[in-house]
């Protein structure tokens, strides 16, 4: 178990500036889930790499467990790695996989094969010990990958998008299945995804990095809620914030926070919106309308409303529909910075 | 495509590779074996069989049985030093650096070159007047004036210029192939090597060089072939001198049965590679299965 935290990491590349790394401070919390989130190009895996020992940051400090650790190689660093490949060794077979890093450590040979075992039974692949990584599915393989991290009980666990090549409903389970293997081991975790649902859901609290830099560190509700700017309030929820320019700032607001006028309880004050449809996504269970917004303060926006498909009695009436939006639930935003400012009185 | 001319379009592609085979390689194959158990010469126009009194001939003759030697000193010295220097080659060159086109370019050029025109180069570098090794040593004064090495006149000294430049040529080919195996291995794997604790040795023995097993085994395969098969390095350098001391099978079944006349004994000599090369084909057909099933 070990704390890590980066100071002032800076990772400079000398051709092109895709992956840098600017400035990053970044502090866990004992045994937490934490997630790095951004899109391709953001920096994430390049910071987890520093992190592991794969890449030598060009300034700034990396700390586990309390002393620095650059220029330490990975094996000094006590740290465990998935990574989104795999990367298992397809010559050895499962068992040589999982007790390749004890052998590296010069264990003693019965004490591997308890700990493979052990390692093996917790993620359920005790029967596919004997083959070789060609011979398994990617779900088998992505287990195999974790039993290899966690056999030599590391201090901290790395995951680069270890979901990324799993088809979709697997991912959903694997997602469940790493989240709750975390939660049992109590190892502190640091994922690197890009895709915000897997962000959401397993994070204990969310990196969310772009063009190098961090934008916002918070729980999942703080980042969706409170979003520190623009890019994180358009990069999180799907369809994304809609973000409209007034006179002297930027207003967002989540599409599913549109809802026909005159639903919204009293007490809570209303701004109209009057909003003229494009064209829709139906969903199933929701809607997805795509339009612009006439008249008020943000006349000429474009806005995306996202209702449930029960409410379609409510919306075929006009046109513009008449919509509305609480308030309180209007984010405010520098519009030369991108970032958050308190609230101002609108039209 | 109609069933009929499909019938007879498969064997007709085919028929210029097998007549390929059964002309350049199969009838002299067999003409070899019926040479060897007969009283050949060039220009005899008899033939009597004479059972194994060729074999018997040759291997009672110390010269076969120091070419034989040498065959093997030959191809496994040569292998040994083409596959560590291959692998220092690939290993270097699959990183990106500066010039490191032109580098590859250069290593293959021995390749390129015609083996003959090569081996003359290296005739003139090891020549016992003319030698620009020796001019070096003795303007360095590591050696005397008199008293210079020389290369392709001393035993010893000759077998190992005749390995050295034989290495010098078939190098390129085997690092082309490890290069090629090289980058075929991910990146990933050797990182997750280091993130599981593993030094460089234990990375590169119990990884990488497994990993690669499979291509090494292409690389030595026709390195051999092309090695216990070859006379051209030994016929231009040394012409099997000083003293037939740096005579290889192929060269001395081609200054026996050829220049010497005795085509019988010649065929008798060649035959001996053909249990070696037996169990070369069949391992590289091994390999090329498992490749496959991969």
């Amino acid at each position: 178990m070990a704390v890590v935290e980066t100071r002032g990491l800076t990772k400079v590349f000398q051709r092109g500036q895709v992956g840098a790394v600017i400035d990053v401070d970044l502090r866990s919390v004992e045994g937490e889930f934490l997630v790095l989130l951004g899109p391709s190009g953001s920096g994430k895996t390049t910071l987890l790499r520093m992190i592991a020992g794969l890449e030598e940051p060009t300034s700034g400090e990396i700390w586990i467990g309390g002393t620095v650790v650059n220029g330490l190689s990975p094996r000094q660093r006590r740290i465990a790695m998935v990574f989104q490949s795999y990367a298992l060794y397809p010559h050895l077979t499962v068992h040589g996989n999982i007790v390749f890093p004890l052998k590296a450590q010069r264990v003693a040979r019965a004490e591997r094969d308890k700990k493979a075992a052990w390692a093996a039974g917790l993620l359920g692949i005790g029967h596919l010990l004997g083959r070789k990584p060609r011979e398994l599915s990617g779900g088998e393989r992505q287990r195999v990958a974790l039993a290899r991290a966690i056999v030599r009980e590391p201090s901290v666990f790395l995951l680069d998008e270890p979901l990324s090549n799993l088809d979709a409903k697997l991912r959903a389970s694997a997602r469940e299945e790493i989240e709750q293997f975390q939660k049992r081991i109590g190892t502190t975790t640091i994922y690197v995804t890009h895709d915000q649902v897997e962000a959401m859901a397993m994070g204990d609290r969310v990196v969310v990095m772009n063009h190098g830099r961090v934008c916002q560190i918070g729980t999942p509700r703080e980042v969706y809620d409170d979003p520190a700017d623009t890019f994180v309030a358009t990069f999180l929820g799907s369809p994304p914030m809609n973000v409209a320019e007034t006179d002297d700032a930027l207003v967002g607001f989540r599409p599913e926070h549109i809802r026909p006028a005159g639903t919204l309880p009293a007490d809570c004050a209303a701004l109209p919106i009057s909003f003229r449809f494009s064209h829709e996504e139906y969903l199933g269970a929701e809607r997805i309308l795509y339009g612009w917004i006439e008249g008020g303060p943000f006349h000429g926006s474009k806005a995306i409303a996202r209702v449930p498909s029960t409410w379609s009695r409510l919306l075929a009436s006009s046109e513009p529909a008449a919509f509305e939006v609480a308030r309180e639930d209007l984010k405010f935003f520098d519009p030369r910075t991108g970032r958050r400012r308190a609230a101002i009185p609108l039209a | 495509m109609s069933g009929g001319r499909q019938r007879w379009l498969g064997p007709a592609m085919l028929f210029p590779a097998v007549l390929y085979v059964l002309a350049l390689v199969g009838v002299p194959f067999v003409l070899a074996f019926f040479y060897a158990l007969g009283d050949v010469k060039v220009g005899s126009v008899g033939w009597h069989f004479v059972g194994l009194a060729n074999f018997r001939s040759v291997l009672e003759n110390p010269t076969f049985r120091h070419a034989l030697r040498n065959s093997f000193v030959f191809t496994i010295t040569s292998q040994i030093l083409v596959l560590v220097g291959a692998n220092m080659l690939a290993l270097t060159l699959k990183d990106a650096f500066r010039g490191r086109q032109f580098f590859r370019f250069l290593i293959l050029l021995p390749w390129v070159a015609p083996v003959s025109i090569g081996s003359i180069g290296w005739k003139w570098i090891l020549d016992s007047l003319y030698s620009v090794i020796n001019w070096t040593l003795v303007r360095l004064h590591l050696v005397k004036p008199l008293d210079v090495p020389m290369w392709l006149g001393q035993p010893t000294l000759a077998m190992i210029s005749v390995i050295l430049v034989h290495t010098w040529h078939i190098l390129p080919f085997a690092t082309v192939i490890l290069l090629a195996g090289w980058t075929a291995i991910p990146r990933d794997i050797p990182e997750a090597a280091a993130v599981d604790g593993a030094g460089y040795f234990r990375t590169l023995f119990q990884i990488t060089l497994p990993m690669l097993l499979p291509i090494v085994n292409v690389a030595l395969l026709f390195g051999i072939i092309f090695t216990f098969t070859d006379m051209t390095v030994v016929y231009i350098l040394t012409r099997g001198g000083p003293y037939d001391t740096t005579q290889v099978l192929p060269s001395l079944a081609f200054f026996t049965g050829i220049l010497g006349s005795d085509l019988a004994e010649g065929a008798a000599i060649s035959l001996f590679l053909v249990p070696l090369l037996g169990v070369v084909a069949w391992l590289m057909l091994r390999t090329a299965r498992r490749a496959e099933v991969a």
